[in-house]
């Protein structure tokens, strides 16, 4: 596994090289590095973030540099510590069946479904055949980013891949559904975006009054439910 | 007791050193794009150097207190003034109660950071009492300051009660740390960095540009990143790159070849190849850069970066302690 620096205060484990060839073998990996390297608790490593292929380790230097480690040696000490961490026992193979997906109720009505015309018309399919494949399949986040709790899912049916708007809407409403190239994925708050927007779910994806503030985190199953006008305003309230 | 914003001015905010451990949901760090200039100030107060503070982007701000306290503030060339009395930066100062406290300018640099002995007690999001204008949180109701806001601050510590009758009489410290602590901003800013992850990824004339020649800021920059205009940089290779960690202090460069110079309210992830990175002791500078300003980047290597930082943080250790030995 290669460990680069990202800046003087982070450093980045690549895990693997590729991601889409085979995301949930990726991810699996993924965070079996970050949970290793998150039970290890090494001194001056302040936080783990992981991202599709890497785990980034954020760490303060001067917590590194002690009586032992002189500056010059931070970063080797700590790439060190980390290998050491990523060999220590074995994998551990959970055999347990996989955690079921998780529910995201979505209502793909035109009022919300501000770009459903044009990823159909790009797929050469309906709108109504863009709701039946996107509420049908199987979901896997990635990766949590852009915004607090935005997440990156793949397992978007081929046939709805549909390129990122040429420009970006400067708002959209948060809890829309929208897909950016071959991946889909939820805006949690009203922001800027490029997407194309075909739905929205009534949920709260990030409340940072909670712990954790998120409602999906990378590694989780999801899966789409297509709902009415009345059961969105329902579930909202 | 609280802090009366009369004129809120532009974009000024609640910060304090930043949001840690929620990356991984895609939370940015945010906090004082200064964090240095933030410590200092605080420490200056009799503060816990993690307190809150605020941190403004222009002039035009005016406060008023209810009680006395200890103010320090840090950053760009701003006229700070209590009672009409100007007041130096990188100085303890002693604000009395109905004082008014106005801030004008900048003559130089972008940005400013103030200190109140207490801290601005809103309540802490996330291990964090930061501001987070993108995702709407933290500070304040997650906004910028407005005209008639009332900030509640903090119990002041014995030592700022210490700091309070030291400055009785002078109401402006004699004690200051160094000058290029608190004043910030520079005529030719040169920001030190190290080679990116990506750098192998760029052409020669992209490296050697970088280096050698200068680049302006764009009127859009914000807390998120500085845009620089100036030679644009290319790649060997149009690989599309899987999207991995970013890091205030990254510079990624979109297709179009103009540089993104991210600060502290960088998204978490990014797909853009990093061509280097600022060294954490220059964010101080780089929160200075103001839309024209020009600026230059100089390469230095990663253990030099880490001495850098190891050092002025002993040096800001070392004023720490001559500070508390102030009162004796």
């Amino acid at each position: 596994m290669e460990i680069a620096s990202v800046g003087d205060s982070a450093l980045i484990v690549r895990v693997r090289d590729r991601f889409e060839d085979v995301p949930e073998e990726t991810l699996k990996d993924v965070l079996d590095v970050f949970r290793r390297l998150e039970n290890a608790r090494i001194p001056g490593v302040i936080e783990l973030a992981p991202a599709y292929t890497t785990v980034a380790v954020f760490f303060d230097p001067v917590r590194v540099i002690n009586d032992t480690v002189e500056p010059n040696r931070a970063t080797e000490c700590l790439t060190q510590k980390i290998r050491e961490a990523l060999t220590r026992g074995k994998r551990k193979q959970r055999k347990q069946a996989a955690a079921p997906a998780i529910e995201i109720p979505v209502c793909y009505e035109p009022e919300f479904a501000l770009d459903l015309d044009h990823v159909a018309d790009h797929a050469r399919i309906s709108p109504n055949e863009v709701v039946d494949l996107h509420s049908t399949a199987h979901y896997l986040v990635n990766c949590l980013g852009f915004t607090p709790g935005f997440p990156y899912l793949t397992g978007l049916p081929k046939k709805l891949t549909t390129p990122r708007r040429a420009t970006p809407r400067k708002e959209i409403p948060a809890g829309s559904v929208a897909i950016g190239g071959a991946q889909t994925g939820i805006y949690p708050q009203m922001s800027p975006g490029g997407w194309n927007v075909i739905g929205r779910t009534p949920l709260r994806l990030f409340d940072p009054q909670k712990d954790p503030p998120v409602l999906l985190r990378a590694g989780d199953h999801v899966r789409f439910r297509a709902i009415t006008r009345k059961e969105f305003e329902s579930l909202k309230a | 007791m609280n802090l009366i914003v009369t004129h809120a001015g532009f974009r000024t905010t609640i910060q304090d050193l930043g949001r840690i451990g929620f990356r991984q949901f895609g939370v940015s760090s945010g906090g004082a794009l200064d964090l240095h200039a933030l410590r200092v100030a605080n420490l200056l107060t009799g503060n816990d150097d993690r307190a809150a503070g605020l941190e403004f982007t222009q002039g035009n701000i005016r406060l008023r207190f209810e009680d006395e306290r200890v103010v320090s503030w840090c950053g760009g060339d701003y006229e700070v003034c209590v009672a009409s009395h100007s007041i130096p930066r990188g100085h303890s100062t002693l604000v009395l109660a109905e004082d008014e406290l106005s801030i004008s300018g900048p003559r130089q640099g972008w940005r400013g950071w103030l200190a109140v002995s207490g801290g601005i007690a809103v309540p802490p999001i996330l291990g964090s009492r930061s501001t987070d204008l993108r995702a709407n949180f933290g500070g304040l109701d997650g906004r910028a300051l407005r005209d008639g806001d009332e900030l509640l601050l903090g119990e002041k510590s014995d030592f700022a009660r210490s700091l309070i009758d030291l400055l009785n009489e002078r109401r402006v410290s004699s004690w200051s740390p160094p000058a290029e602590w608190s004043s910030t901003a520079r005529t030719k800013p040169v920001l030190r960095v190290i080679r990116g992850c990506d750098w192998d990824r760029f052409n020669a004339s992209a490296q050697h540009a970088l280096t050698n020649e200068t680049f302006s800021v764009s009127p859009d920059s914000d807390r998120m990143g500085v845009r620089l205009n100036g030679p644009e940089l290319h790649r060997n290779d149009d690989v599309d790159l899987v999207s991995e960690a970013v890091a205030p202090g990254t510079v990624q460069v979109p297709p179009g070849g103009r540089p993104i110079l991210l600060l502290g309210d960088c998204q978490t992830i990014g797909g853009y190849p990093k061509i280097a990175h600022v060294i954490t002791v220059d964010l101080s500078i780089a929160a200075q850069l103001r839309p024209r300003d020009t600026v230059r980047f100089q390469e230095i290597s990663l253990s030099e970066a880490h001495r850098l930082l190891f050092e002025r943080e002993q040096e800001l250790e070392r004023f720490r302690i001559g500070l508390s030995l102030q009162n004796e």
